[in-house]
C-alpha cells in the first residue's frame, strides 16, 4: 500500500469529471492515461462514496478518519484503513490531487 | 483484462457496452443521439440525408452553440452519459471542438460518425488528450481517389480522408472504419478489408452500409429513385454477410435468442422514444431515421424531459391500422431479420405502417439460408415459428462448438 501523507487535503483531479446519476457515484476519465483501457467509467462504492465527499481539500485525511468514524460509529483504525486503501486508489489513478499543490487551493 | 480496481473494495470498472452500469435504477435518458447537420462535405450518391456544405437556408436554421450546450447539459442532468454526434458530417460545424469539450467535461463519452475529411492536426490532437471514450467511426467510399470521389462526387475527397486517418493513426486515436457497397467501389472491397486488419482497433471485418435507405425527409422523388438502382440486391447482400461464416453463424445465434418472434400491432417494439434523437434545428425525433413531422417534438418550446417523459411515451402506444401490415408484419416470425420498421416506413411511403418489400425480401433471403424457412414460404404464414427458431439456434450452436 502507497505511503499517505495523513495531514494531506485532497481534492478531484481535473483529469476526471465525478458526476452522481440516481445515487450512483460514477467517475469518468477526462484526460487519456487514467483508465488502464480506454472506455472505462468507474463506478464508486458506498464506502468510497462516503469518503469521497470528504476530499473537499480543506479537510485533512486525519479529520476525514475522524468524522466517517464518529458518524458512522466504527473504528478509527478500521476507517482509516478504509481511507488509506481507497485514497491509494484515487491516487494511482490520479482521479486526486493534493490540494497543497493545487494553484486553487487557499 | 483484469483491472486492479475491478476487484477493490471500493470501485469497480465498468465498460459501458458490455456491462449493466447501474444495479439499482438507471439513469432517466441513457444516451442522447445529436445530428449537428445534415449538411456535408461529400455529395455521396446514396446517401438518405446531406445537403451541401454550404446550403445557406441550412446554416440558418441550425441551433446555435449555445443551444446545443444548453441541450447537452439537460442531457447531462438526466443522466445520459453517452452522446452520439452524427450528421451530415458533424466536423464542419465550426463549433464542433467547443461542443465536443463541452460533452466530455460533462461526463459523457462522445461516440462520433464522420467520414474524416476535416479531421486536422489539432483536432486529432484533442481526441488524443481529451479521449472520446468511444471508438470513432469513419465511413469509408473507396480506397482510391477514383472510386471514392466517383461516390462522394467531390474532387479530392479522397486525399482529405486519407490525411484524417493518417492522422488519429499517428495520435493513436481508437478508431475504426465501416464501408459503403456501391457499384463505383466494388472493386476496391479487398484493399478496404485489408487495410481494415491493419487498424489497430478494429474487431473482425468492416461491416457495410449496402441496403440504403431512402431520403428521410422524403425531399427527392429523383434522389430516391437513383438510391434504390444502387442498393444491395438481397442475394448479393447475403453473400457479404455470410463472408465470414463462422462469425456470421455465431451472431445469427445471439441474436436469434433475442430478437425473434412476431411483433404484433404495436408498431414502436424498439427503442425508438426511450432514447432521443435531435436534428440540427432542435426537433427532437423518437430515433435517427424516423422525421415524421407529427411524431417529432420542438426543444425549442419545450425541453429534453418533457419529449421524454410526456411527448414520446404516447407514440409508443400507436398501434398498426394498414390490413397489409397487420396481415404479414404483425405475425412474422424473423421480425428480427427485417429492417422493417415505422421510419423505414415513413421513408419509403410516407406512412408508418406500410410493409417495405426490399427490406421484406433481405428478411427472407436470410430466412431461407438459416433455414428457418423453406423456398417459396411466407414467413408471416408459419405458425410454428418458435420450434423454429428454437431449432436453428440448436444447429448454429452445434457448428459453433465443431459438431456437425
Amino acid at each position: 500500500m502507497q505511503e499517505l501523507d495523513m495531514d494531506a487535503r485532497y481534492i478531484p483531479s481535473g483529469n476526471i469529471v465525478a458526476r452522481e446519476i440516481e445515487g450512483e457515484l460514477i467517475i469518468v476519465p477526462l484526460v487519456s492515461g487514467i483508465g488502464d483501457i480506454d472506455d472505462e467509467l468507474f463506478s464508486v462504492n458506498e464506502t468510497g462514496k462516503v469518503i469521497w465527499d470528504r476530499l473537499d481539500g480543506k479537510t485533512s485525511l486525519t479529520q476525514v478518519v475522524q468524522l466517517l468514524a464518529d458518524q458512522y460509529s466504527v473504528s478509527r483504525q478500521e476507517m482509516e484503513q478504509d481511507v488509506r486503501g481507497f485514497v491509494g486508489e484515487l491516487l494511482k489513478r490520479k482521479m486526486i490531487t493534493d490540494a497543497r499543490a493545487s494553484p486553487a487551493s487557499s | 483484462m483484469v483491472n486492479t480496481l475491478a476487484s477493490s473494495d471500493y470501485c469497480d470498472t465498468y465498460d459501458l457496452n458490455k456491462s449493466p452500469l447501474f444495479g439499482r435504477r438507471p439513469p432517466l435518458l441513457p444516451s442522447l443521439v445529436i445530428e449537428l447537420t445534415e449538411r456535408c462535405n461529400n455529395n455521396c450518391v446514396h446517401c438518405y440525408i446531406n445537403l451541401p456544405r454550404n446550403d445557406a437556408k441550412a446554416i440558418s436554421r441550425e441551433l446555435t452553440t449555445g443551444e446545443w450546450k444548453d441541450i447537452l447539459n439537460q442531457a447531462a442532468e438526466m443522466g445520459v452519459l453517452a452522446v452520439h454526434f452524427t450528421g451530415g458530417e458533424p466536423l464542419l460545424r465550426d463549433d464542433f471542438a467547443e461542443l465536443y469539450l463541452h460533452a466530455r467535461h460533462l461526463g459523457m463519452r462522445v461516440l462520433l460518425f464522420t467520414n474524416g475529411r476535416c479531421i486536422t492536426p489539432e483536432l486529432a490532437e484533442m481526441f488524443s488528450r481529451i479521449p472520446p471514450l468511444e471508438k470513432i467511426e469513419v465511413t469509408v467510399y473507396g480506397m482510391q481517389p477514383t472510386t471514392y470521389d466517383a461516390v462522394a462526387r467531390c474532387p479530392g475527397a479522397f486525399d482529405e480522408f486519407w490525411r484524417g486517418v493518417q492522422l488519429l493513426l499517428q495520435r493513436k486515436v481508437p478508431f475504426i472504419v465501416k464501408g459503403a457497397l456501391l457499384p463505383q467501389n466494388k472493386g476496391d472491397r479487398e484493399r478496404f478489408e485489408a487495410w481494415a486488419q491493419t487498424i489497430p482497433w478494429m474487431e473482425g471485418t468492416p461491416s457495410y452500409s449496402m441496403f440504403f435507405e431512402m431520403r428521410g425527409r422524403r425531399d427527392s422523388g429523383k434522389k430516391n429513385e437513383n438510391i434504390a438502382q444502387l442498393r444491395t440486391t438481397p442475394e448479393d447482400g447475403l453473400s457479404v454477410l455470410t463472408r465470414d461464416e463462422i462469425r456470421y453463424r455465431k451472431d445469427m445465434a445471439q441474436f436469434c435468442q433475442k430478437y425473434m418472434g412476431a411483433s404484433g400491432i404495436r408498431l414502436f417494439s424498439c427503442g425508438a422514444g426511450l432514447s432521443l434523437s435531435i436534428d440540427a434545428y432542435g426537433i427532437i425525433q423518437p430515433c435517427l431515421r424516423l422525421r415524421m413531422p407529427e411524431l417529432c417534438y420542438d426543444i425549442r418550446k419545450g425541453s429534453l424531459k418533457e419529449a421524454l417523459t410526456v411527448f414520446f411515451p404516447r407514440i409508443r402506444e400507436i398501434l398498426a391500422e394498414n390490413p397489409d401490415y397487420l396481415e404479414r408484419c404483425a405475425n412474422c416470425f424473423i421480425k428480427g431479420l427485417c429492417e422493417q420498421c415505422p421510419a423505414k416506413s415513413w421513408s419509403e411511403h410516407g406512412t408508418l405502417d406500410t410493409p417495405v418489400d426490399y427490406y421484406c425480401a433481405i428478411a427472407h433471403e436470410q430466412a431461407r439460408y438459416l433455414g428457418l424457412i423453406e423456398p417459396g414460404e411466407s414467413a408471416w404464414e408459419v405458425t410454428n415459428g418458435r420450434e423454429r427458431v428454437e431449432r436453428v439456434i440448436n444447429t448454429l450452436l452445434e457448428g459453433d462448438t465443431g459438431k456437425t
